[in-house]
């Protein structure tokens, strides 16, 4: 009896909760560490950067505006939908890395683990980053914190799953969306994330996944006028530099670079305030009588 | 302006400041000249009078102040909090006891009125330096972490409009986390930050924690392209904001950047009217507009346009133009001739696109830099007026018919600094100030500013945040 032939998956970009192919109708090799070949990988053009800018603009006014609360719910389903498929994409990043079954599988959980902290942060970021202002003076103020907007996202190119989780959900847990540029020669398992995200509750356009070369699909974005912010994660010096340049046009908030050695350190909250304006609101106080009580 | 109660002169006296006829660069705790001889003259903006002449600081002059501020980085940085806060504190009080002399001198150099430099700017000036003096030992307590570092060298460069509060907006977050300043004060109003500098020398502060470089544009470049400044900090145009952030791509240089807006005052039908128009006022023509987060866009609700624009127009004729040292002025002299001739051409831009101008009887003083307060109707979004920022008194009013549109008509800008509610509604209050992309939001009240508050910016308007906790943050390696 002969082997059984496996059945391949044809990867696709993720824009706006569907899963279409690159209007620029190519695609690349995408190998294993060891050089064989894995699948053919969409090879995104300037055009579906843009497309995937206009459904991540369309998904900000749902997205941020949902409670923090129903975001939380959202983030920590997708983890549950993670979990069930923790075998496939221990799978993908031990190809993607060149990673032991053990060691990819370590990288997984963590990157699981990772998105349910981001999960329970949505409804606890404005306290700890806002508050109250003692102004000197017959006035309230509260300054909250408020997502900026369409932040695009350079994935780091050698952490294929835990990096790219590490950089993703902190933006979309504040309620921002996102468009995100994979791993360019690891961007299976950023792909395969999408079809976790689409059938996780979260709106499409939320999160928009393109996979390529980065500095192709990145030049657009970072001189896009309707994206607010960047993160350069996955940008080498050079790339940074020029990205950094073509963002000062429209003052996008730049996340530049950070050197990490291990993306399973534990995260701070940067990655989720570089992404966040703060508003401040006043209000006059009145008086209710020199007591200092109505009643 | 012609009324039956004229009011007698109340000029608030001079002498207390004495503006010596030349001033130098003060650089590692010294005034010095510029290193290649240059000066330039300061002139009051209401009589056009030569105040005083300024040495011009140039590259190697930048190159200077930003090693003395290095060499000072290691000792005040390694001071305790404690120690800082104290310096800081005198510095606060030493202002506050000085507070009648700077208003003074701000009036003279920049042409605001004394009232406004008397009761906002210098109140202000100190409270910030209070403020931030009581951060210095408590930053482990700011949320940044335990034992958060102070960047380095900071390299500030402030505007023309609010010249010592900006640099105390400045100097006191920075000095307060440990870093030390290098800062350029605008061309047409350098010289209370030179009497800033006496206030340090009086502080006992150690040299070359705080270096002043009075210069134009070529000096605030060279300092914020100097490979040894670790922080950039800016008030200003966009047009620089955007320039200087291209500067710094690609280095690790921390920016924060306060630029333009044009905020969008929105009066709802239900809004107290008289309280309304008193905040329009306060919101377009406080500081001759002159303000990054002026009310030039007012949004009013159709039903109450002529009811309100009536009584706007009433309330304008009141307002008095003339001596800023008047104690009874209300609308001082434009900042400077360039600055009068951007807003005339805007103005007549407005007019030239069909806009409705209309401006209070108003006598002009014949000699100094002035503009009488301007209001614009029949606006519509497409115009200039509407679309960019005049930096003046001139003040655009449209309509809209829901609180919907009142949003996206406020939202339709590249800007995102301030903007202001007018409402008895709570409820409209809170769902529209959601949805304004705007950094600060003024409901029933416009261009409140406190030391505890953060401000700054959405979109082109900049980013980072100065004041508050927030501003503390601009200053950290966090």
């Amino acid at each position: 009896m002969s082997e059984r032939l496996t059945v391949l998956k044809t990867y696709k970009l993720y824009v706006g909760g569907k899963f279409p192919r690159s209007e620029s109708g190519r695609v690349y090799e995408v190998t294993d560490s060891k050089g064989n070949w894995l699948a053919n990988a969409p090879l995104s053009s300037r055009k579906d950067a843009r497309d995937a800018v206009v459904a991540a603009r369309k998904a900000v006014g749902g997205w941020s505006g949902a409670t923090a609360y129903n975001r939380g719910q959202v983030l920590y389903r997708v983890a549950e939908m993670l979990e069930g498929r923790r075998a496939q994409f221990v799978h993908e990043v031990a190809d993607a890395e060149g990673l032991s079954k053990s060691k990819a599988a370590e990288q997984v959980d963590a990157t699981i683990d990772r998105w349910v902290w981001y999960a329970g942060w949505t409804d606890k970021i404005a306290q700890v980053v806002g508050g109250g202002n003692p102004v000197a003076g017959p006035f309230f103020n509260l300054s909250s914190p408020e997502p900026t907007g369409v932040v695009a996202v350079l994935a780091p190119q050698k952490s294929s799953f835990l990096g790219l989780v590490s950089v993703l959900a902190p933006v979309i847990a504040t309620g921002n969306t996102a468009v995100v540029v994979a791993s360019e020669n690891a961007p299976l398992p950023a792909l395969s994330l999408a079809e976790v995200l689409a059938t996780s509750d979260v709106p499409g356009g939320v999160v928009n996944i393109l996979s390529g070369r980065t500095a192709e699909i990145a030049t657009p974005l970072a001189a896009h006028q309707d994206v607010n912010a960047i993160d350069l994660a996955g940008a080498d010096e050079v790339l940074a530099k020029e990205l950094e340049i073509a963002a000062a046009d429209n003052l996008k908030r730049v996340l530049r670079p950070q050197p990490v050695d291990d993306w399973s350190a534990a995260p701070g909250t940067d990655r989720m305030t570089a992404f966040l304006e703060t508003k401040t609101v006043w209000h006059p106080t009145g008086s209710l009588g020199a007591s200092g009580s109505a009643y | 302006m012609a009324s039956v109660f004229a009011y007698a002169p109340a000029p608030e006296s001079r002498s207390i400041v004495d503006i010596a006829p030349s001033y130098g660069l003060f650089i590692d705790g010294e005034f010095t000249d510029a290193a290649d001889g240059k000066v330039f003259k300061t002139v009051s903006p209401s009589s056009e009078e030569v105040l005083s002449e300024i040495a011009q600081a140039g590259e190697a002059d930048v190159d200077r102040a930003v090693k003395a501020a290095r060499k000072a980085f290691e000792k005040w940085s390694a001071l305790p909090g404690s120690e800082r806060a104290k310096y800081l504190f005198r510095i606060a009080r030493i202002v506050q006891e000085r507070s009648r002399e700077l208003a003074v001198l701000e009036t003279l150099d920049n042409g605001k009125p004394i009232k406004e430099t008397r009761d906002a700017d210098l109140p202000l000036v100190a409270a910030h330096f209070f403020y931030y003096a009581g951060w210095a030992d408590k930053l482990d307590h700011a949320g940044y972490g335990p034992n958060p570092a102070p960047l380095g060298v900071a390299g500030q460069v402030i505007p023309w409009n609010f010249p010592l509060l900006m640099l105390a907006w400045k100097i006191a977050p920075a000095l307060a986390t440990g870093n030390t300043v290098v800062l350029k004060p605008a061309e047409t109003t350098p010289l209370s930050a030179l009497f800033f500098a006496d206030i340090c020398r009086q502080a006992g502060l150690p040299k070359g924690v705080v270096n002043i470089l009075p210069g134009y544009g070529d000096a605030g470049a060279a300092l914020v392209a100097h490979p040894d400044v670790n922080k950039v900090a800016f008030t200003g145009s966009t047009a620089v904001g955007k320039e200087i952030a291209r500067t710094v791509a690609g280095t690790r240089k921390k920016v924060t950047l306060e630029l333009g807006g044009k905020g969008a005052n929105i009066v709802f039908d239900d809004a107290p009217i008289d309280q309304a128009v008193e905040g329009i006022v306060n919101g377009i023509f406080f500081n001759q507009g002159q303000v990054c987060c002026a009310g030039s866009r007012l949004l009013v609700q159709e039903s109450i346009h002529d009811e309100l624009l009536d009584s706007l127009k009433r309330r304008l004729s009141t307002l008095r133009l003339g001596d800023p040292l008047d104690k009874n002025t209300d609308i001082g002299a434009i900042n400077s001739e360039e600055q009068l001739s951007r807003i005339t051409s805007l103005v007549e831009r407005g007019e030239a696109e069909g806009a409705e101008r209309w401006s209070p009887a108003c006598d002009l003083p014949e000699s100094g830099y002035w503009f009488a307060p301007t209001l614009f109707t029949n606006v519509t979004q497409a115009h200039t007026v509407a679309r960019d920022e005049i930096f003046g008194p001139v003040l655009s009013v449209l309509t809209f018919r829901t609180p919907d549109e009142a949003v996206a008509k406020a939202n339709n800008t590249p800007y995102g600094l301030s903007a202001g509610i007018w409402t008895e509604k709570g409820s409209r209050i809170l769902a529209v100030a959601n949805k304004l992309r705007a950094g600060v939001v003024w409901s029933n009240t416009f261009n409140k500013f406190d030391p505890t508050s953060p401000f700054g910016g959405y979109k082109e308007s900049g980013f980072g945040r100065e004041g508050g906790r927030h501003g503390l943050e601009a200053y950290l390696d966090v």
